[in-house]
């Protein structure tokens, strides 16, 4: 009982707790949305000729609850786990910390909300209106200011790497948002605004914001995660040190860059698409260091893949980290991004990052972490394995899918018959989509059963947890 | 100096990190709005009429950026399907842009006069019914909804903060007409904003249904103006080459 209450006074754990649940809950509901929407594009009979449904309504609501509402909460959660943890030091000020909880679950159930009835400043990723940005900004601010505080708590010079990511990511995401959003409302007292910018330089603000809400939200800050929890869960220290220093500042220096590979042959000036072509290009390369870093911290435990499926969760995100940073690159060459943009192979890339890597680190680090909150076990290993497999396929089902009607939408489109004429119209590339699109829904639909069994199993846990907590202190009197 | 000073010292290593981050906005960002032939010169590129604004307020609302791009590349395939590829001057006054990322349907940048009014209407309404094997959702609360055009001079007060050239003094309404024609600087006033509206939906009648302004009215009037304002045949080929 008293070690217990040193542990309580010691970290901050409420707070986690909380992100990690929520995290849970955003998730199943987020890839549920986004499940229902694959569905409507499949079946368009299931938007049930309500406004409040439509495919144009649902996805920003499916994009917010995944990345902001899981990914974010999932990145609070950790983040605030992994500085306590290294620092071996109290989260600072609890009140704070408390807010920052509230205004970033207000945020997003407000924002989905306001997407369903249809206030949106219709850029992608940052469909927030001014309201919700305002709340997200004093949120974020918070949030840095709580971060910074603990670091500077800590009890040993060095701060360690998982920490620099954090870092780069709250404050790349805070120059990001505050410049994507800079916008004038119609009334103090209304939800609409117009950008500040207009057409071209406002399409280069956006995918500067757009590909980096990529870079930094779901890949720097997602690499700050790995860099704990992969070293924790293999028992093993870091494959590289050197390696770490060379591929943060790498990688926060280049991604800065390659907005513009979203806007390849369109009005945008050659030079400045070009210039992101490249440094996409040159991407590759930290990328990959940080890919290889974390798969080769495994070197001599290699055999825990065989019985540890926490690990399996990890080493599977790494891998697809793996691919989908070749994949981008790929796609940012101008040849072949003539052909990708506009199709599905965009879709089904993001989703071999968000899906792949992101959401499976955070399985990882969450089946690590649970149980360390509520000092216990996980309740289930066997519904880990089952998670892995419905993830893991469903994946590769939803990828396959989106290869197959991305690359067969591309080459539709510029085909010619032998007259030099158009072969196909429009439509008939939209009845090609179909079975693709049936396909990617049955992924989905697998991807989220996985995280469904995954809240259940995180949630027997926790009871778990506390139940031996109580029988403990009933024990110790 | 060593990588390990920066380690251990917080302030160091945000300054660092702050800098590192901001460079590649500053070189691909900044420039754009300084560099003349950016956007291109062309005569016919003006604001939104009332009416029309408030039919893109609508296609927003509705996402329909999500499915539909209007931003055409300079490819054959494209040039015979859609038309000449979009120049920067066309979205200049676009607060945001919708070049859009992804086409599940067709780019619409010059979609503007390819079908009648009719066809836009039915197509909106059902879609299934004019093109069998269309996905797209059926959006009948267009043609049920009255169109709300009470804040229209605040919305376009909004965009004249932003850049926008509506006028409301009567020097920028000589401005206007000197650059946009008189009629052009008629629809531009704000102060006629809901007149203006009114007239334009009464002679155009996009919604077909003469009694009542719609949400369809402001829709159709949008996409039957998209693309239609710069005469490409005024230009020599390849004359916009040269701004890319």
């Amino acid at each position: 009982m008293a070690h217990s209450m040193a542990a309580k006074a010691e970290y901050n754990y409420d707070i986690i707790k909380r992100f990690a649940a929520m995290a849970m809950v955003w998730g199943v509901l987020g890839m549920f949305v986004g499940f229902y929407a694959a569905s409507e594009l499949a079946f368009p009979f299931l938007n049930f000729d309500s406004q409040y449904i439509t495919f144009g309504r649902l996805r920003p609501v499916h994009t917010t609850l995944v990345i902001f509402g899981f990914g974010g909460s999932a990145l609070f959660a950790t983040s605030y786990y992994i500085v306590q943890r290294t620092c071996q030091a109290r989260l600072h000020g609890d009140g704070m910390a408390n807010f920052t909880f509230w205004g970033w679950q207000v945020s997003v159930a407000l924002g989905v909300m306001s997407y369903m009835l249809g206030y949106t400043q219709a850029r992608e990723y940052a469909e927030f209106e001014w309201p919700i940005d305002l709340l997200i900004t004093v949120t974020w601010v918070i949030y840095l200011y709580v971060f910074v505080m603990t670091i500077r708590k800590r009890s040993q010079p060095h701060i360690y790497v998982a920490n620099w990511f954090f870092i780069a990511f709250i404050l790349a995401t805070a120059l990001l948002h505050v410049f994507n959003n800079l916008a004038m409302p119609v009334s103090l007292m209304g939800m609409k605004s117009y950008s500040l910018f207009s057409g071209v330089q406002d399409a280069m603000t956006q995918w500067w914001y757009g590909h980096n809400a990529v870079g930094f939200f779901l890949t720097a800050a997602f690499l700050g995660m790995m860099y704990y929890f992969v070293p924790k869960q293999a028992g093993r220290p870091i494959y590289s040190y050197r390696l770490s220093v060379i591929h943060f500042w790498a990688l926060v220096f280049l991604y800065m860059w390659v907005g513009g590979h979203h806007l390849h042959w369109t009005a945008l000036p050659d030079w400045t698409s070009t210039l992101a072509a490249t440094f996409s290009i040159i991407l590759l390369m930290p990328s990959w260091g940080g890919m290889i870093n974390g798969i080769m911290t495994m070197s001599g435990a290699w055999d825990k893949l065989r019985t540890d499926p926490i690990m399996r969760f990890l080493i599977v995100s790494l891998s697809f980290y793996g691919m989908s940073t070749f994949e981008g690159p790929m796609m940012a060459l101008k040849s072949v991004n003539a052909l990708s943009h506009y199709t599905d192979w965009t879709i089904g890339h993001v989703h071999s990052g968000a899906l792949g890597w992101v959401a499976m680190v955070s399985f990882g680090s969450f089946y690590h972490m649970v149980p360390k909150l509520y000092n216990t076990k996980m309740y289930s290993e066997k519904l880990i394995f089952t998670h892995f497999w419905l993830a893991t396929i469903g994946i590769v089902l939803y990828i396959t899918a989106m290869w197959t009607s991305g690359i067969g939408q591309g080459l539709i489109l510029r085909a010619f018959d032998s007259y030099g004429n158009l072969a196909y119209t429009f439509v008939e590339s939209v009845s090609y989509l179909h079975g693709p699109y049936v396909t990617r829904a049955i992924g989905g639909f697998l991807f989220v059963t996985g995280a469904a069994i995954m809240a259940y199993n995180l949630y027997m846990t926790a009871k778990q947890g506390k139940r031996e907590a109580a029988e403990a202190a009933a024990a110790a009197a | 100096m060593k990588h390990d000073k920066i380690e251990k010292n917080l302030g160091l290593l945000m300054l660092f990190t702050m800098v590192v981050i901001s460079i590649g906005g500053l070189v691909e960002i900044v420039p754009l709005f300084h560099i003349n032939d950016t956007i291109e010169k062309v005569d016919g590129v003006r604001p939104y009429t009332p009416l029309e604004l408030r039919g893109r307020d609508i296609y927003q609302r509705e996402g329909c950026y999500l499915c539909h791009s209007q931003m055409i590349r300079p490819f054959r395939d494209e040039a015979l399907r859609y038309g000449h590829y979009s120049l920067a001057a066309e979205s200049k006054y676009d607060h945001p842009f919708q070049w859009g990322s992804k086409r599940t349907g067709p780019d619409l940048a010059r979609v503007g006069g390819k079908y009648s009014n009719e066809w836009q209407v039915q197509h909106l309404k059902a879609p299934r019914s004019v093109v069998p094997e269309s996905i797209m959702p059926n959006y009948p609360w267009l043609l049920e909804n009255d169109l709300d055009f009470s804040d229209m001079a605040d919305r376009m007060r909004a965009l004249k903060k932003v850049g926008v050239p509506y006028s409301e003094s009567k020097a920028e309404y000589e401005a206007n007409v000197k650059e946009f024609g008189q009629d052009v600087a008629e629809m531009l006033d704000i102060q006629k904003a809901q007149e203006n509206l009114i007239k334009q939906a009464q002679t155009g009648n996009y919604d077909g249904d003469a009694t009542r302004i719609t949400e369809m009215e402001a829709m159709v009037a949008y996409l039957q103006m998209l693309g239609t304002l710069v005469d490409f045949s005024q230009y020599d080929e390849g004359h916009f080459v040269q701004f890319r």
